[in-house]
């Protein structure tokens, strides 16, 4: 483990399916408090990249590294199987979906890993939710279940569920895509307030806007390679790649369109 | 000669002896049924091969034949290898792992039915497989087929009645000693027929009551 390593690394990501490459030699590092958008159109392997790096979605070759540590070592299948779940501890996801667990409240989705992996008393337990659900506005809802909520709550409910693990790295696939459009604030507002803390994220997004008001750097992905990345302004105000270009000009007309 | 039910009375004490034990039965039975169902539905979706054959063949079995033949082969069959269960033992066996083959088909499909997401979800969190499935997936599926199974358990209670072959005082045998005491088939058949009625209404009540109280975890 070297100081100078970065926080994040993701090296020679492959990824295929059968014949049909998803990711081709993706190289990416991100440090420790950074927060990183992945733009591109559907398809161009951005969400796969990011269930690559808990290995939701294997790569077929390269590595992840998490903090000096390989999240997608080779080994057998039951020290894999631990290991993989302690790496994993260590990276919070939120869905597209939210994929709240709809049989248990909203407490319970927060304090069920922390309490069945960490083994945290009851008390504890109870402290841990009021203070992950105060952190995203849910608290007064800590007894309802999720069928009881709104999409933006519900999705508020699983940030939380994913911070009560106290995790290294966020990951946000999409997080507000499945919203309707006036429940997308709560939500962004809450990841603003982890960007505030230094909460160290990869976001895939569809919202440009959000991506250049709250990431440090924003990276396009196109066809399964990384085309451009670089600072927000200068990968939204001056592309330099005609893919980049393209595509935020489809998708930037299309946002002054819903205005 | 007419109906005479002025004899029932004198009976009362062992008809009511029978309603418990065909209670006692179906309880034990059904909570067998039930946890064996999710346990062979776990085999049948997640064992290697090795085991989930054997268990294929004995679901294969249990659905495949009668209960009746299950119940004698339990009862009376299995002494012959030295094993000499009581008949009530016999009889809640029997019954419990034939309705559990049928309720763990009815597991088996709303596991699979399950959000993948769901699993995805526990497993980001850190839990192993076996934990998501114990926590997260199979609560759910569970819950997703209480109606069925609700139906299977009214079934089950009325098959009850034929562990009375192997001799278990239930209800329907309670009713037959009492006819062989006094001669009045239609009098006792037509009491127990009404006690059933009202085990079956206790039994809906309770299955209500649970399917009310999973109805907001959806």
């Amino acid at each position: 483990m070297t100081e100078t390593r970065p926080f994040v690394e993701i090296r020679h990501a492959k990824k295929s399916y059968g014949s049909l490459e998803v990711l081709k030699d993706i190289n990416l590092t991100v440090d420790r408090g950074e927060i990183v958008a992945i733009i591109g159109p559907s398809g161009s392997g951005k969400s796969t990249l990011l269930r690559a790096i808990n290995d939701l979605d294997p790569l077929t070759g390269g590595e992840v590294i998490l903090d000096g540590t390989q999240v997608n070592k080779a080994l057998p299948h039951r020290q894999y199987e631990k290991h993989i779940n302690q790496m994993r501890q260590q990276i919070g996801m939120v869905f597209q979906h939210f994929n709240l667990f709809p049989h248990l409240t909203v407490r319970d989705n927060v304090v069920m890993a922390p309490k069945l992996l960490k083994g945290i008393s009851e008390d504890a337990a109870q402290k841990l939710a009021e203070e992950q659900l105060a952190h995203v506005g849910m608290l007064e809802r800590i007894d309802y279940y999720p069928s009881q909520l709104s999409g933006g709550q519900k999705q508020r409910v699983a940030i939380a569920r994913a911070l009560a693990m106290k995790p290294k790295l966020m990951l946000f696939d999409e997080a507000t895509s499945a919203l309707d459009p006036e429940l997308v604030e709560e939500v962004n507002q809450v990841m603003k307030t982890l960007a505030q803390e230094h909460m160290t994220m990869i976001i895939v997004t569809h919202e440009m806007e959000f991506a250049a008001d709250v990431c440090d750097r924003v990276i396009f992905m196109d066809g399964g390679v990384v085309v451009e990345e670089g600072p927000p302004t200068v990968v939204f105000q001056n592309p330099t790649q005609p893919r980049t270009r393209d595509f935020l000009r489809k998708h930037l007309s299309q946002y002054e369109k819903e205005k | 000669m007419g109906l005479d039910f002025s004899v029932v009375p004198g009976f009362a004490d062992a008809l009511l002896l029978g309603v418990l034990w065909t209670i006692a039965i179906t309880v034990a039975a059904a909570v067998l049924s039930f946890f064996g169902g999710i346990l062979l539905a776990v085999i049948a979706l997640y064992a290697p091969l090795l085991v989930r054959l054997p268990f294929r063949f004995f679901a294969w079995l249990f659905m495949g034949t009668p209960l009746l033949l299950q119940l004698f082969l339990i009862y009376f069959g299995l002494v012959e290898l030295g094993i000499d269960l009581p008949a009530f033992v016999a009889g809640v066996i029997g019954l419990g792992l034939h309705f559990a083959v049928y309720n763990s088909e009815l597991i088996q499909t709303a596991i699979v039915a399950v959000d993948r997401g769901q699993m995805e979800a526990a497993r980001t969190l850190g839990l192993s497989r076996g934990q998501a499935l114990v926590r997260v997936v199979i609560p759910q599926a569970v819950r997703d087929v209480i109606p069925p199974i609700g139906n299977n358990m009214i079934a089950l209670l009325k098959d009850s009645a034929l562990v009375s072959v192997i001799g278990v005082s239930e209800l329907t045998l309670s009713a037959q000693l009492a006819i062989g005491r006094t001669y009045r088939p239609f009098e006792f058949y037509a009491v127990a027929a009404v006690l059933y009625y009202f085990i079956n209404l206790g039994m809906e009540a309770v299955l209500r009551r649970i399917e009310r109280r999973t109805q907001l975890s959806r």
